[in-house]
């Protein structure tokens, strides 16, 4: 990819960000009532897309040779097990990425 | 005025560490796929979206098509869309200052400003926008710091790119907690898992994405009853 194309994409992922940030105040800036249906998406939606991002993550993970995805899962199961534990964003992550590094560095190689 | 900053900086204080430590893993792993400090500070400048711009080190490294890029950024930041309802109002008597609050209502700013409760003799006006500002500050700091951490830093780095799965992970799990119904997560999974086998790892996300929205848009009648969001 040349600068170009790459400016291309960040201007695009930019625009796009900021019209899902300014359409409500462009549709409903008036009086307008906001129709049921994108209520019950906004209700709905954040949690199926975060799931579907974390499969965005690991979707080149080649689960069916060594190491069978397993740095993925332990690092996701450390993860979890922390943020459950001490539901504290910088730990979680900076300890699940730690122990990924490692096992990908030093144990699956 | 100088009052009013102060003040936001106390409040501004946990997402000043959750944002450096984000801004610099992105800072790191976009030195890591070839772009360097510049780059780093104006897509932290310009695009201001945390997940967004870890998908967007990827849209960078390989070949994703400009629609595809569009698509999925506007599904992937549609919950900004309903932050914004919150503050139709409020943003009105801001005047001068209010596309700059659009442009900057980040998950973790909304949710400062959805807490903000300014003392009297301050301008709650200025607060806001003080709050806006210093947050953005951060994670533009935070990612020119990552970059160039990137280009000192001799150790191996390789894994280091688990960051952003962490930061799914971490944010499904804060979700998991909020939301009384758990069908949409389990709605997400099956599309997504599904989409994965029929259009591989290069094409999956669009499909899972459409597909989560028309199922329930299709459960409507079974989930809208119920509020899938707990009220907080």
């Amino acid at each position: 990819m040349n600068a170009s194309e790459a400016i291309l994409i960040v201007a695009v992922t930019a625009l796009c960000t900021q019209l899902t940030r300014a359409i409500p105040f462009l549709l409903f800036g008036g009086k307008k009532e906001v129709p049921g249906f994108v209520t019950y998406l906004g209700g709905i939606l954040p949690p199926a897309i975060m799931v579907i991002l974390v499969l965005y993550c690991v979707r080149n993970t080649g689960w069916t040779a060594f190491p069978f995805g397993l740095p993925e899962l332990l690092g996701i199961l450390a993860v979890a097990l922390l943020h459950i534990w001490k539901r504290n964003n910088l730990l979680s992550i900076g300890g699940g990425t730690a122990l990924y590094m490692i096992l990908v560095q030093f144990v699956f190689r | 005025m100088r009052s009013e900053i102060k003040y936001a900086f106390v409040r501004t204080v946990p997402v000043l560490l959750g944002y450096l430590f984000l801004g610099i893993a992105f800072g790191l792993l976009l030195e890591k796929a070839g772009y360097h400090a510049v780059w780093a500070f104006f897509i932290s400048l310009f695009v201001y979206a945390g997940s967004m711009q870890f998908v967007l080190v990827n849209f960078l490294s390989g070949g994703t098509g400009l629609i595809t890029a569009a698509v999925m950024t506007l599904l992937i930041n549609s919950r900004h869309a309903f932050y914004g309802l919150s503050f139709i109002e409020k943003f009105k008597k801001m005047g001068k200052l209010r596309p700059y609050m659009i442009f900057s209502l980040t998950d973790e700013t909304y949710s400062l400003l959805c807490a903000e409760r300014a003392p009297k003799d301050l301008d709650e006006n200025k607060v806001m926008f003080w709050i806006a500002v210093l947050n953005h500050s951060y994670w533009i700091l935070g990612s020119v710091l990552g970059s160039v951490l990137g280009q000192l830093i001799t150790f191996n780095t390789s894994g280091i790119d688990f960051a952003m799965t962490a930061l799914f992970v971490v944010i499904f799990i804060e979700q998991w907690y909020t939301y009384a119904s758990h069908v949409p997560v389990y709605v997400g999974a099956a599309s997504g898992i599904a989409s994965l086998l029929w259009f591989g790892p290069d094409n999956f996300i669009l499909p899972a994405l459409l597909l989560t929205v028309t199922v329930l848009m299709l459960l409507r009648p079974k989930l809208d009853g119920r509020k899938g969001e707990e009220a907080h």
